[in-house]
Protein backbone atom coordinates (compact mmCIF):
# COMPACT_ATOMS: atom_id res chain seq x y z
CA UNK A 1 0.00 0.00 0.00
CA UNK A 2 1.41 3.02 -0.70
CA UNK A 3 1.04 4.52 2.88
CA UNK A 4 3.26 2.12 3.72
CA UNK A 5 6.20 3.12 6.20
CA UNK A 6 9.72 1.84 7.12
CA UNK A 7 9.55 1.30 10.76
CA UNK A 8 12.64 0.60 12.43
CA UNK A 9 12.75 0.09 16.53
CA UNK A 10 16.83 0.96 17.70
CA UNK A 11 17.36 -1.07 20.54
CA UNK A 12 20.31 -0.37 22.74
CA UNK A 13 19.78 -1.05 26.45
CA UNK A 14 19.88 -4.16 28.41
CA UNK A 15 17.07 -5.59 29.40
CA UNK A 16 15.45 -5.45 32.81
CA UNK A 17 18.01 -2.82 34.24
CA UNK A 18 16.11 0.10 32.72
CA UNK A 19 12.24 -0.16 31.02
CA UNK A 20 12.88 0.79 28.03
CA UNK A 21 13.73 -2.81 26.33
CA UNK A 22 9.90 -3.63 27.73
CA UNK A 23 8.23 -0.29 26.52
CA UNK A 24 10.30 -0.52 22.93
CA UNK A 25 8.81 -4.16 22.48
CA UNK A 26 5.13 -2.94 23.47
CA UNK A 27 5.10 -0.17 21.15
CA UNK A 28 6.52 -2.82 18.21
CA UNK A 29 3.45 -4.81 18.74
CA UNK A 30 1.35 -1.65 18.53
CA UNK A 31 2.92 -0.35 15.39
CA UNK A 32 2.49 -3.96 14.00
CA UNK A 33 -1.30 -4.06 14.61
CA UNK A 34 -1.28 -1.16 11.42
CA UNK A 35 0.20 -2.93 9.41
CA UNK A 36 3.71 -0.66 8.58
CA UNK A 37 6.90 -2.25 7.73
CA UNK A 38 8.92 -3.12 10.96
CA UNK A 39 12.12 -3.63 11.70
CA UNK A 40 13.99 -4.40 15.29
CA UNK A 41 17.61 -3.48 15.29
CA UNK A 42 19.50 -4.47 18.41
CA UNK A 43 23.06 -2.36 19.00
CA UNK A 44 24.91 -2.15 21.93
CA UNK A 45 23.97 -3.17 24.86
CA UNK A 46 20.60 -4.04 23.30
CA UNK A 47 21.86 -6.89 22.17
CA UNK A 48 21.44 -8.89 25.68
CA UNK A 49 17.54 -9.01 25.11
CA UNK A 50 17.60 -11.26 22.95
CA UNK A 51 19.86 -13.74 25.17
CA UNK A 52 18.28 -17.13 25.67
CA UNK A 53 17.57 -18.77 28.99
CA UNK A 54 16.86 -16.08 31.05
CA UNK A 55 15.30 -16.92 34.35
CA UNK A 56 13.71 -14.05 36.07
CA UNK A 57 12.11 -15.72 39.13
CA UNK A 58 14.85 -14.67 41.65
CA UNK A 59 14.17 -10.81 40.61
CA UNK A 60 10.73 -10.74 40.64
CA UNK A 61 10.28 -9.33 36.80
CA UNK A 62 8.25 -11.13 34.16
CA UNK A 63 10.89 -12.63 31.77
CA UNK A 64 9.29 -10.70 28.44
CA UNK A 65 12.29 -12.72 26.04
CA UNK A 66 9.74 -15.33 24.73
CA UNK A 67 7.38 -12.30 23.34
CA UNK A 68 10.36 -11.75 20.56
CA UNK A 69 9.45 -15.36 18.93
CA UNK A 70 5.76 -14.58 19.00
CA UNK A 71 6.85 -11.43 16.79
CA UNK A 72 6.85 -13.40 13.28
CA UNK A 73 3.23 -14.02 14.45
CA UNK A 74 2.60 -10.29 13.83
CA UNK A 75 4.70 -10.14 10.48
CA UNK A 76 7.67 -8.96 12.30
CA UNK A 77 10.27 -10.89 10.81
CA UNK A 78 13.40 -7.99 10.55
CA UNK A 79 15.40 -8.79 13.24
CA UNK A 80 19.16 -7.51 12.98
CA UNK A 81 21.78 -7.64 15.60
CA UNK A 82 24.86 -5.80 15.25
CA UNK A 83 27.98 -8.15 14.98
CA UNK A 84 30.06 -5.76 16.81
CA UNK A 85 28.60 -5.80 20.00
CA UNK A 86 27.47 -9.13 19.89
CA UNK A 87 30.72 -10.37 19.63
CA UNK A 88 32.16 -7.53 22.37
CA UNK A 89 29.61 -9.24 24.79
CA UNK A 90 31.26 -12.94 23.84
CA UNK A 91 27.94 -13.54 22.30
CA UNK A 92 27.24 -15.40 19.08
CA UNK A 93 23.98 -15.86 17.06
CA UNK A 94 23.11 -19.71 18.80
CA UNK A 95 22.86 -17.87 22.21
CA UNK A 96 19.74 -15.83 20.93
CA UNK A 97 16.00 -16.75 21.86
CA UNK A 98 14.76 -16.15 17.86
CA UNK A 99 16.39 -16.58 14.40
CA UNK A 100 18.17 -12.75 13.57
CA UNK A 101 20.38 -11.17 10.82
CA UNK A 102 23.88 -9.96 11.71
CA UNK A 103 25.07 -6.75 10.56
CA UNK A 104 28.11 -5.13 10.95
CA UNK A 105 27.83 -1.61 12.30
CA UNK A 106 28.87 0.15 9.02
CA UNK A 107 25.93 -1.76 7.57
CA UNK A 108 23.31 -1.07 10.33
CA UNK A 109 24.07 2.80 9.82
CA UNK A 110 22.97 2.29 6.73
CA UNK A 111 19.83 0.18 7.27
CA UNK A 112 19.26 3.47 9.92
CA UNK A 113 19.40 5.47 7.18
CA UNK A 114 17.33 4.16 5.08
CA UNK A 115 14.40 3.99 6.97
CA UNK A 116 11.42 6.91 6.70
CA UNK A 117 10.75 6.25 10.68
CA UNK A 118 13.29 5.70 13.37
CA UNK A 119 12.17 5.20 17.08
CA UNK A 120 14.77 5.11 19.92
CA UNK A 121 15.15 2.74 22.83
CA UNK B 1 34.49 -0.82 52.16
CA UNK B 2 31.40 -2.57 49.84
CA UNK B 3 31.50 -0.75 46.97
CA UNK B 4 28.06 -1.68 44.75
CA UNK B 5 27.76 -0.91 40.78
CA UNK B 6 24.55 -1.04 39.16
CA UNK B 7 25.55 0.14 35.39
CA UNK B 8 26.50 -2.21 32.25
CA UNK B 9 30.16 -2.04 32.15
CA UNK B 10 30.30 -1.59 28.12
CA UNK B 11 27.78 2.04 27.83
CA UNK B 12 28.49 3.65 31.38
CA UNK B 13 31.86 4.35 32.95
CA UNK B 14 31.12 3.80 36.68
CA UNK B 15 32.28 0.39 37.20
CA UNK B 16 35.55 1.85 35.77
CA UNK B 17 35.45 4.91 38.07
CA UNK B 18 34.35 2.58 41.15
CA UNK B 19 37.69 0.32 39.98
CA UNK B 20 40.04 3.04 39.61
CA UNK B 21 39.16 4.86 42.54
CA UNK B 22 38.47 2.35 45.37
CA UNK B 23 41.52 1.22 47.98
CA UNK B 24 42.60 -2.22 47.77
CA UNK B 25 40.94 -5.15 49.88
CA UNK B 26 37.80 -3.84 49.29
CA UNK B 27 34.86 -5.36 48.13
CA UNK B 28 32.58 -5.13 44.74
CA UNK B 29 29.40 -6.36 44.53
CA UNK B 30 27.77 -6.03 40.90
CA UNK B 31 24.26 -6.06 40.56
CA UNK B 32 21.69 -5.19 37.66
CA UNK B 33 22.98 -4.39 34.55
CA UNK B 34 26.79 -4.62 36.17
CA UNK B 35 26.61 -8.06 36.29
CA UNK B 36 27.57 -8.25 32.50
CA UNK B 37 30.81 -7.74 33.85
CA UNK B 38 31.07 -10.98 35.62
CA UNK B 39 30.43 -12.81 32.40
CA UNK B 40 32.65 -14.96 30.25
CA UNK B 41 33.82 -13.56 27.03
CA UNK B 42 32.98 -10.03 27.49
CA UNK B 43 35.03 -7.03 26.37
CA UNK B 44 35.16 -6.08 29.87
CA UNK B 45 36.47 -9.40 31.19
CA UNK B 46 40.41 -8.62 30.86
CA UNK B 47 39.50 -4.93 33.63
CA UNK B 48 37.46 -7.10 35.82
CA UNK B 49 39.96 -9.84 36.34
CA UNK B 50 42.97 -7.67 36.68
CA UNK B 51 40.79 -6.12 39.34
CA UNK B 52 40.10 -9.53 40.89
CA UNK B 53 43.94 -9.52 41.68
CA UNK B 54 43.12 -6.09 44.70
CA UNK B 55 39.39 -6.62 45.63
CA UNK B 56 36.84 -8.98 45.87
CA UNK B 57 34.77 -9.22 43.24
CA UNK B 58 30.81 -10.70 44.07
CA UNK B 59 27.55 -10.75 41.79
CA UNK B 60 24.20 -11.33 42.59
CA UNK B 61 23.21 -14.22 40.88
CA UNK B 62 19.52 -13.56 40.48
CA UNK B 63 20.51 -10.52 38.49
CA UNK B 64 22.76 -12.90 36.47
CA UNK B 65 20.36 -15.81 36.13
CA UNK B 66 17.43 -12.85 35.05
CA UNK B 67 19.47 -11.99 31.83
CA UNK B 68 20.49 -15.79 30.82
CA UNK B 69 23.65 -15.32 31.98
CA UNK B 70 23.82 -18.07 35.00
CA UNK B 71 26.17 -20.25 33.33
CA UNK B 72 29.14 -17.39 31.91
CA UNK B 73 30.11 -16.35 35.67
CA UNK B 74 33.98 -15.79 35.33
CA UNK B 75 36.37 -17.46 37.29
CA UNK B 76 36.89 -16.09 40.66
CA UNK B 77 33.86 -14.17 41.44
CA UNK B 78 32.25 -14.86 43.53
CA UNK B 79 28.35 -15.27 43.33
CA UNK B 80 25.79 -14.01 46.16
CA UNK B 81 22.05 -14.21 46.86
CA UNK B 82 20.00 -11.22 48.47
CA UNK B 83 20.83 -12.54 51.81
CA UNK B 84 24.78 -12.66 50.71
CA UNK B 85 23.95 -8.92 49.81
CA UNK B 86 22.99 -7.81 53.36
CA UNK B 87 25.83 -9.77 54.87
CA UNK B 88 28.28 -7.44 52.76
CA UNK B 89 26.36 -4.29 53.95
CA UNK B 90 26.98 -5.54 57.42
CA UNK B 91 30.41 -7.09 57.54
CA UNK B 92 31.83 -3.52 55.94
CA UNK B 93 32.04 -0.35 57.66
CA UNK B 94 30.38 1.31 54.53
CA UNK B 95 29.17 1.23 51.18
CA UNK B 96 29.29 3.35 48.25
CA UNK B 97 26.83 3.19 45.39
CA UNK B 98 28.22 4.16 42.06
CA UNK B 99 24.59 5.08 40.80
Amino acid sequence: MSDNKKFMFVNRKAPYGTIYALESLEVVLITAAFDQDVSLAFLDDGVYQLKKGMQTKGIEIKNFSPTYRALEDYDVEKLYVEKEAMEARGLNEDDFIVGVTVLSRAEMGKLMDEQDVVLSF
Amino acid sequence: MLHIVNKSPLTSGTLESCLSTMVDGGDVLLIEDAVYAATAGSAFESKLTAAMGRCKVHVLMPDLEARGLGDRLLAGVSSVDYAGFVALTVSNKNCQSWL
